[in-house]
């Protein structure tokens, strides 16, 4: 009984945040900027209408680096508009933990950054009109792209509850997301012997593998990880910060 | 029902509450007063979980806040000073989510408590689109929505017209036959208007714990005579009234052109007005204006606070 009322509380801030979401217009700026630019990678730089390759390659490609600038500006306000207007008072002398807050808002985010992807499917569904789809890579990109809009939200709401003022959140949340997206491409510097090892740490090695339609568990580890120490920090800088 | 035992916060070098202890009984109105900066918001915040005390205990009900927060939250209904509800959202819908968060399933409570609070008509309104004196009812109900035993309103009438202050008030007395209520105000008028017992604090302390009653009848057996005397300077006005019997000060509050008003204290158990004016007739003065009033509240608190009186 006991747990299920902590879920409820958790749930009604998740639900809370959603409604006003859709009833605000910055979601509806941020999904319009988000399908652009994934149409224009789909529909401009992409293969399929020069060589007519069946894939969708380049939009779960860009993904990563598309994120990394929607989803903070998702998250910018979740927690730092509370701290402005100073409703986080109210907030937190109701009966709720940090805990409730911080998973209440994350969910939210995640739930509304997988809204975002639904209308993609239909370069889904235009290419297998065209050509033989390979269902394999389409369904784990969409798989990594849930997990990595929940990664980047859990970030997000991280740099959301350390400052009042929510472009300085928008950038911290878009510094940390690039950060993890580019190490990727930094590998290269460096000496052979530690690449590995910095290559775990990097986004992009295990989005791509999930991507590829290989779901291994340690990628999937990977970003649950994350968002767990992202959480966690929000939790701990709601506590600290009052 | 509420217990502060030594209650101490310091922000950095500042001590903004400085080892408080009071205790209050369940069905008391409790008015917490001070000026600007004296502790009582920062007070009410750690009684409400939002602040952690640097030291000492507060019990609530059954339950420390420092160890059941959460259950300490549940029996309060708490209204901060700016009452920041988010702006972007229906009133219906903002008191819908806190009675979700709350666990209030009764689906008609919203409803009467939107009765209760007068904002019925108002219920469809975005919140950032109300007056100053809905948005304060609108936090009354968020407060009450969970029917607490105690409530705590921070400056619960600032920013208010003269007659929603009335109003306010005497909901708040309404609301206050039944359940425990602590309120913050610098406005003594509210006190003496609304509550049954006051704690004065300044500079973080406690400078006087009493009812309001006891506080007024005690000092009530002082007289203030008010006159405004035109046709002398103040230094004779000053010099026939203190030869009077009973006078304990004589200062000038004021004065326009050739008018000088002076405040006489007096500590005389019968009325002076009559010896003033038969003094302002022997010298030829002419009494324009003759008021007198008990001590008040404002003088007692100035006199607390100002004079060093703890």
């Amino acid at each position: 009984m006991k747990s299920r009322g902590y879920f409820r509380k958790m749930l009604v801030i998740m639900n809370k945040e959603l409604t006003v979401y859709f009833t605000t217009p910055i979601a509806y700026i941020v999904f319009a900027a988000f399908l652009l630019t994934t149409g224009f990678y789909f529909f401009v730089l992409s293969p399929f209408f020069f060589f007519g390759q069946a894939e969708l390659r380049e939009f779960f490609d860009a993904l990563p680096v598309i994120f990394s600038i929607t989803v903070p500006a998702v998250t910018m306000r979740l927690i730092s508009e509370e701290r402005h207007t100073g409703s986080l008072e109210i907030l937190m002398t109701l009966p709720v933990t940090s805990l409730d807050v911080a998973m209440g808002k994350f969910l939210a985010a995640t739930v509304f950054v997988s809204l975002m992807l639904v209308p993609t499917l239909m370069y889904v569904v235009t290419v297998s009109i065209v050509g033989s789809l390979d269902p394999g890579p389409v369904a784990g990109g969409y798989i990594g792209a849930v997990l990595l809009g929940a990664t980047f939200s859990s970030i997000g709401v991280f740099a959301s509850s350390i400052s009042k003022n929510q472009i300085i959140a928008f950038m911290i949340g878009v510094g940390i997301c690039i950060t993890l997206t580019m190490i990727d491409y930094f590998l290269f510097f460096l000496p052979a012997g530690i690449v590995k090892a910095f290559q775990y740490f990097g986004l992009g090695y295990h989005f791509k593998n999930i991507s590829k339609g290989i779901i291994d568990t340690r990628d999937i580890i990977y970003f649950l990880s994350i968002i767990a120490v992202a959480v966690l920090g929000t939790v701990k800088i709601i506590e600290e910060r009052r | 029902m509420i217990s502060v035992r030594e209650l101490t916060r310091h922000y950095g070098d500042l001590v903004a509450v400085n080892n408080l202890t009071f205790t209050i009984r369940k069905g008391e109105i409790t008015g917490l007063l001070g000026p600007n900066g004296a502790g009582k918001t920062t007070t009410l915040r750690m009684l409400t979980c939002y602040l952690t005390p640097t030291s000492g205990v507060v019990s609530i009900g059954d339950f420390r806040v420092d160890e059941d927060p959460i259950a300490v939250r549940e029996i309060i209904g708490y209204l901060p000073e700016s009452v920041p509800i988010y702006g972007d959202m229906v009133v219906y819908d903002y008191l819908k989510y806190v009675a979700d968060i709350r666990g209030v399933t009764d689906p008609g409570r919203i409803r009467e408590i939107a009765e209760l609070c007068g904002i019925s008509e108002i219920m469809h309104k975005n919140v950032e689109e109300l007056s100053k004196g809905y948005r304060q009812r609108v936090g009354l109900a968020h407060a009450m929505i969970h029917d607490p035993e105690i409530l705590i309103l921070d400056e619960p009438t600032s920013g208010l017209d003269p007659n929603q202050i009335v109003e306010i008030r005497n909901l708040i007395r309404e609301i206050g036959k039944t359940k425990t209520i602590i309120l913050s105000t610098h406005i003594l008028s509210e006190v003496e208007a609304t509550c049954d017992r006051v704690i004065i604090i300044n500079e973080g302390r406690i400078v006087k714990d009493s009812t309001v009653d006891a506080i007024t009848s005690s000092h009530g057996s002082e007289i203030v005579i008010h006159a405004t005397i035109g046709g002398a300077d103040f230094p004779s006005i000053e010099a026939a009234i203190r030869k009077l019997d009973g006078v304990a000060h004589v200062s000038q509050t004021g004065g326009e052109g050739d008018l000088v008003t002076v405040e006489v204290q007096t500590n005389a158990a019968s009325d002076l007005r009559p010896m003033i004016f038969h003094t302002a007739a022997e010298n030829g003065w002419v009494l324009y204006e003759m008021a007198r009033d008990a001590m008040t509240l404002e003088r007692i608190f100035r006199d607390l606070t100002i004079g060093g009186g703890a």
